[in-house]
């Protein structure tokens, strides 16, 4: 069965890549649907067995690297958190596909389309399921690719390339990180086995290795390479600056990867290797410190963003910081309960924007939108619940999880806690507030759409919008029903094994324990966010655009986010190109094919031009020329042998 | 002895005279007529060493065959007189120095050669002496017995060399009518004369 | 002085090298036209003449001679060969201008 949870995408992938043109748009659908929506069951099923029956499995595939002693196999390892991460990525993945079959229905490559989200699925299985770093590298890799291949569908538009392009990039330089990483431990543990790592960790608490004259320490540096790794693939600051570009791709794609799975591969990967990071505070640390940072600044981005898809990401980079930083202070549970949560509210939002993209004829800008939810009520409703569930407010799925992660970091009594904590307090006041400017923009006031779009507004067809309602399900319920079992009182009978806490992490227990305040401060700062977007967009819609003008200097700084990508531009970008360019005008063009086939052959047509002006017809230079030559052999003769004085 | 020498000078400097005449002149004609002049001191050279038969042959195939055909040539062809060309400048410097270094070299060897003794002895065909047997006579004697073979060959190549020049120079004139006679010889009645019946008052 | 007046080998080789350094002057220093090079190859043939007769006279052996009257056979016959040649060429070509003659260029 678990063969087939994996597996199934790839086979779809397989078939419908190789064979999708001569099967056609409907037999591709179908078998990438239907594999899915087979891995999604069994998924549930799994779910059922391993995590709420506490049975975890260990399923050997194949012997993969056998390099004296470097023994890597193809193993599935489906414990507690692996059969979470199953029904989350199975299950979006599986409404995605569903979804991508109404909303690509104008699209002529829909077979390409649904090859790579069957192949982005097996990659995230992989790299869930993996048992060893380098098979969870693989899936990395994987998803990566997939991402790129994703983003870059419309390959006609040179946006889209350059956005894939630079997704790629920027996730090249958290795979370096996360590569080193891997080596590290290799050397160290001498091992890439999970459970092999995992048992020999406490043995290496407190030793240091050399290198460049300072002594550095094992389990901080790693840990650190590993969280580099993570940074790329979730998007946390400074390797965010791909997210947004991002959003070039189809609406399904950004629901897909850029919600729910793939930036969720950084939550992931720390939380898997929670036995190593209890054992360095330094790199908890940090964690907190980047994920709170990237909360608070993604959040004040999103205020002042004009693309509909743009704020949804923006708001995911946000979420994601959240959880990295209940990582940090150690709260495993709690952020992978919100990855939990968020999956579900994320997605939501995402392809309820995406039915409203389709249903304004595939405008973005939600400046040229509004006045729409009396036509298209059903997606309205779902933007409520899932801003709603964003928002954190009670009985929704965000209530359970983002309070616990606010809470937690309140209760970890540490210095970075506190700095998350209030960072987060900040975030989640501004995360209502987009969230609901979102919602008044594109819905509610005067149609700022031309008269030919707003006479197409129609609500979407029911493939797209089934998907939503399972998804609303989960935004609402997923809370109530779960929040016994990831964060509860059942927390450490649902997670067994497969998260370690160090013998000082007590903060599951802390985080019930904080003051009242604590506990309705995020519920009041959701209220204050949405009171405040009213007055703004509904009330007195002239306030915003006087309160840009005021401070335009500021409205400028967060509309160009930061101004990060120009300064990237400047100090990485620009000195790159400019190298590349060196090397290859000045290095390749000048040097080397200087001086080896251009200057070599041109030196040859020379000599060559020169040589034959010799033969110029005319016998009695011919003559000279032989005479020249007996001189020259008498006299090399003569002065050579010595003969005569 | 001393008239030896001074005879050598003279003719030699004549001789060296005439061939740089022969490259300098400008009229062909003159070229052609010192050319004559430096084979005749050179004939006289070959007397004085006592090569007699040789000067004659030289006299007689050299002047009276080769420099006549040169004459005729050269007053057949259309030559002009040209000046000499400003390229002759260019090329001068470097000629001159190679042909000096060539001098130089060749009277270098000569001036450190020396004729073992051996040598002198053991000739292949020792000259008898001049006052017994004439130069001439001894040179019959050793080219008609011993070299038979390369005299019959030189008269193989003049053959050859007669009938190429003649070949090479050949071209039928067209519109020339010459006898053909076995044509003539191989005539018929029959191809050269009818006999007609010709009605009275009708002509042919 | 009487060492000058002494005829020995040496004077006619220097005479021979002499001769046969005008003759390969004459072979491209000449701009007029092509006969003076034949000429200046009989003038070269001549200095080897000379050559041969003077060993032939100082090593007291015939040999040089009979192969000197073998040079002058052919050197004959060629300078006929030649001679034609160049009638021929100018019939062909109107001229004998050495500049002219430089159909083997390239």
């Amino acid at each position: 069965m678990y063969h087939a949870i994996v597996f199934l995408p790839l086979i779809a992938f397989l078939i419908v890549g190789s064979l999708g043109r001569v099967l056609g748009d409907r037999p591709s659908q179908w078998i990438t649907c239907g594999a899915v929506i087979t891995s999604v069951v069994l998924s549930l099923v799994a779910f059922w067995q391993v995590a709420l029956g506490g049975q975890p499995v260990k399923v050997e595939v194949a012997s993969w690297i056998v390099s004296g002693t470097f023994d890597v196999s193809w193993a599935l390892r489906i414990d507690q958190l692996t059969a979470v991460m199953l029904v989350v990525v199975n299950g979006v993945s599986a409404l995605v596909h569903v979804y991508s079959v109404g909303y690509m229905s104008h699209d002529p490559h829909k077979p390409r389309f649904m090859a790579y989200l069957s192949l982005f699925t097996f990659a995230m299985l992989m790299l869930i399921t993996a048992d060893n770093f380098l098979q969870m590298f693989f899936g990395w890799e994987g998803v990566g690719l997939a991402s790129y291949l994703l983003i870059g569908f419309w390959h006609h538009k040179p946006s889209a390339n350059a956005a894939a392009i630079k997704a790629f990039l920027v996730n090249r330089i958290g795979d370096f990180g996360f590569a080193l990483g891997i080596m590290a431990i290799f050397m160290v543990f001498g091992s890439l086995d999970f459970d092999t790592v995992f048992a020999a960790t406490p043995d290496q608490v407190g030793k240091t290795f050399h290198f460049l004259s300072w002594e550095w320490d094992v389990m901080t540096t790693i840990c650190i390479l590993l969280f580099i790794g993570a940074m790329g693939k979730s998007a946390q600051v400074p390797l965010h600056t791909w997210l947004p570009d991002a959003m070039e791709g189809p609406t399904p794609v950004s629901a897909l990867i850029h919600a729910a799975t793939m930036v969720t591969a950084g939550v992931f990967l720390v939380a898997r290797c929670s036995p190593m990071f209890e054992f360095s505070t330094t790199a908890l640390m940090v964690v907190t410190i980047v994920g709170a940072s990237t909360a608070f600044f993604a959040a004040t981005v999103g205020l002042v963003q004009n693309d509909i898809k743009r704020v949804i990401a923006y708001s995911t980079c946000s979420q994601l910081g959240y959880m990295f930083f209940a990582l940090g202070v150690g709260a495993y549970k709690v952020a992978i309960f919100h990855l939990f949560t968020h999956a579900f509210f994320k997605a939501l939002l995402f392809l309820g924007s995406g039915s409203v993209i389709h249903a304004m004829s595939d405008e973005q800008d939600m400046r040229r939108m509004g006045g729409i939810y009396k036509y298209i009520p059903q997606t309205y409703v779902m933007m409520w619940i899932g801003s709603l569930a964003l928002a954190g407010l009670p009985i929704f799925a965000g209530f359970y999880s983002k309070d616990a992660i606010l809470e937690s970091a309140f209760a970890a009594h540490t210095g970075a806690g506190q700095f998350a904590f209030w960072l987060g307090m900040a975030a989640a006041v501004m995360t209502a507030f987009y969230s609901w400017r979102l919602l008044f923009m594109t819905f509610h006031g005067e149609p700022r759409a031309s008269q030919e779009v707003m006479s197409h507004v129609h609500e979407s067809p029911w493939s797209m919008l089934v998907p939503l309602y399972f998804l609303a399900a989960g935004s609402i319920l997923s809370g109530i029903l779960f929040n016994h079992y990831f964060v509860g009182d059942g927390h450490e009978a649902f997670w067994g094994q497969a998260i370690f806490l160090g013998p000082d992490n007590n903060i599951m227990e802390a985080y019930h324990l904080v003051p009242a305040w604590v506990k309705w401060a995020p519920i009041v700062a959701g209220v204050v966010g949405i009171a405040v977007a009213w007055q703004f967009y509904i009330r007195r819609p002239d306030i915003p655009a006087s309160l840009a003008k005021l401070h335009h200097e500021l409205y400028l700084f967060l509309l160009n986010k930061w101004y990060f990508d120009e300064l990237f531009d400047l100090t990485l970008v620009n000195p790159a190109k400019w190298l590349g360019r060196l090397l290859w005008k000045g290095g390749d063009g000048r040097i080397i094919d200087g001086f080896g086939p251009d200057g070599l052959s041109a030196m040859v047509l020379r000599v060559a031009r020169r040589a034959s002006a010799l033969q110029s017809g005319y016998l009695y230079h011919y003559a000279f020329a032989m005479l020249i030559g007996v001189a020259v052999l008498v006299t090399l003769f003569y002065t050579s042998s010595g003969v005569g004085h | 002895m001393i008239l030896q020498g001074i005879t050598f000078y003279i003719f030699a400097t004549i001789a060296v005279a005439g061939g740089v005449m022969v490259v300098a002149a400008r009229n062909p004609v003159h070229s052609v007529l010192f050319l004559i002049l430096t084979f005749f001191t050179t004939a006289a050279l070959f007397v004085l060493i006592g090569a007699e038969f040789l000067a004659m042959v030289l006299v007689v195939v050299y002047v009276g065959a080769v420099a006549v055909l040169f004459l005729f040539v050269v007053m057949m062809l259309d030559i002009n007189f040209v000046e000499m060309r400003e390229g002759f400048l260019q090329y001068m410097p470097i000629g001159m120095l190679v042909g000096i270094i060539l001098l130089v070299e060749l009277l270098m060897v000569l001036g450190t050669a020396s004729i073992s003794p051996e040598v002198l002895a053991t000739g292949t065909e020792p000259i008898p002496d001049l006052t017994q047997r004439q130069n001439t006579a001894a040179i019959g004697d050793v080219i008609y017995t011993k070299y038979i073979y390369a005299f019959q060959s030189a008269g193989m190549i003049l053959l050859i060399a007669m009938v190429g020049a003649i070949v090479l120079t050949l071209r039928q004139r067209p519109g020339v009518r010459k006898q053909n006679v076995a044509d003539q010889l191989a005539r018929r009645r029959e191809d050269s004369v009818e006999l007609k019946k010709v009605q009275p008052g009708q002509g042919i | 002085m009487i060492e000058f007046l002494t005829i020995g080998l040496g004077h006619y080789l220097t005479l021979a090298a002499v001769l046969f350094t005008i003759g390969i002057f004459g072979i491209f220093l000449n701009r007029k036209n092509v006969i003076i090079i034949l000429m200046s190859i009989e003038l070269m043939l001549l200095a080897v003449n000379i050559n041969l007769i003077a060993f032939s006279a100082f090593l007291n052996d015939l040999v040089g001679q009979i192969f000197a009257m073998f040079v002058l056979t052919v050197a004959a016959g060629e300078a006929a060969i030649g001679l034609a040649i160049i009638v021929v060429y100018f019939r062909n070509h109107g001229t004998i201008e050495v500049e002219d003659i430089n159909l083997m260029k390239g």
